[in-house]
């Protein structure tokens, strides 16, 4: 696995195995940051820096945790570091532009929960990924999960103005375009090999 | 606090039906869809999920005058991923199989929004023997919803419930929902008949009092 090619890996992660309609991975904010196009680009940045930077601690603390022998260390510490890394990007953002700030919302804290995040952090110890291939996977997830997001938005922006029947108003509407949307990527299956 | 007056059995109940946090709240969705493939699966996950969400208010809760108010989200989502670990360790030792087949969702429970939301929401306020049994109803409502889920998806895309042959040979399989789309498809659905059913209560209540006025026009 770990001598997949950085290319394989982008692809794979961003596409074909696409962390939101393929693994589940970060459906809250997909779910609820999806309704503007503007605020999906910017939440899309946010997560994929976060992931960044939680990839790169990640492999840090495997290595560490590995040198030490306590794997069941892992979650906790995996965790902690996610949790401190979004309080570092909050901080940063509120003082860089306090609009986005207020965009984002309850969403940014909500980084910290966000599976996405954990989820990489996990699979790219499990691979056995080295560093350039797990700053590579973790570009990959991001501009997937950017891609998903605001492909999401742009087609429920469209919605709003579409009559729909009372009852498939809000999260049942969703789901569906997310149903249709990962029918769609799966079209992508067979690209990364 | 500010549901004192009820009883403990009221905070059993409203994570069951009335406050589902996977079909009424939708919390959660990331393992919702990720494991319920099939019966079994999304059972052992609902399941795993309950406990922690049990153990981790118990624990939340009895701390709660202990844990400074700055640190707090911190904290609980340590107690919680301490409880996960154990989780994913006992699952391991129980059934490989099974641990296989649900993977890093294991894992993922510690990022469940439920968890941290109910830890958050509900024990950092409440006694202990509510916190129990709020995180009871809340945790069987998730596992309950997870079974609906899995259930549906496993009949209509295998052909089968907990492994075994439901329907004849020539049933041609539903492979999409067995896949991630399905998964979308199925809550989708789920979601759709939660809607229709709430708005039907509502037409029929509201129908109920126009009738009720009505009458005592009336009567008057």
């Amino acid at each position: 696995m770990a001598s997949e090619s950085l290319w394989t890996i982008f692809i794979n992660a961003s596409l074909v195995n696409n962390f939101v309609l393929a693994y589940f991975l970060g459906i809250c904010p997909f779910l609820g940051v999806s309704a503007k196009l503007e605020t999906a680009t910017r939440m899309g940045g946010a997560v994929t820096f976060v992931m960044l930077v939680s990839s790169i601690c990640a492999f840090g603390i495997q290595l560490l945790l590995v040198a030490i022998d306590a794997p069941y260390l892992k979650l906790i510490s995996f965790i902690a570091v996610i949790a401190s890394t979004v309080q570092l990007v909050e901080m940063f953002i509120k003082k860089v532009s306090p609009a986005l700030f207020r965009a984002l919302g309850i969403f940014l804290p909500l980084i910290t929960t966000n599976c996405a995040i954990l989820g990489l952090a996990l699979f790219q110890t499990n691979k056995g990924y080295s560093f350039v291939q797990c700053i590579v996977y973790a570009l990959g997830a991001g501009a997937g999960f950017t891609l998903a997001l605001v492909l999401m938005a742009g087609l429920r922006e469209k919605l709003e103005l579409a009559e729909v029947p009372d009852v498939t108003k809000g999260t049942a509407m969703a789901l569906m375009i997310a149903g249709l949307l990962s029918v769609t990527f799966m079209g992508f299956g067979g690209l990364g090999g | 606090m500010a549901a004192a007056s009820k009883s403990s059995t009221d905070e059993f109940i409203k994570g069951l039906w009335k406050e589902n946090p996977a079909f009424v709240q939708v919390l959660g969705m990331c393992p919702v869809l990720a494991v319920s493939n099939t019966a079994m699966n999304a059972l052992a996950m609902g399941l795993a999920t309950a406990f922690v969400l049990i153990m981790s208010n118990i624990v939340v809760s009895s701390l709660r005058s202990f844990i400074p108010k700055q640190v707090r989200i911190a904290t609980y989502i340590l107690i919680i991923a301490t409880f996960v670990t154990v989780v994913d360790y006992v699952i391991q030792a129980v059934s490989l199989d099974l641990y296989k087949a649900l993977g890093a969702f294991i894992s993922l429970i510690v990022v469940n929004c439920l968890i941290l939301g109910r830890a958050e929401a509900f024990a950092s306020k409440n006694t202990v023997g509510r916190s129990i049994m709020d995180g009871l109803g809340m945790g069987i409502g998730f596992a309950f919803a997870l079974f609906c889920l899995g259930a549906v998806r496993e009949i209509l895309g295998a052909g089968s419930l907990f492994g075994a042959q439901l329907f004849h040979d020539a049933f041609q399989d539903w492979v999409v929902m067995i896949l991630p789309s399905g998964g979308f498809f199925t809550l989708a659905a789920w979601l759709l008949l939660f809607n229709w059913l709430k708005q039907r209560k509502e037409r029929k209540a509201r129908n109920a009092d126009s009738a009720a006025l009505t009458l005592s026009k009336e009567v008057l």
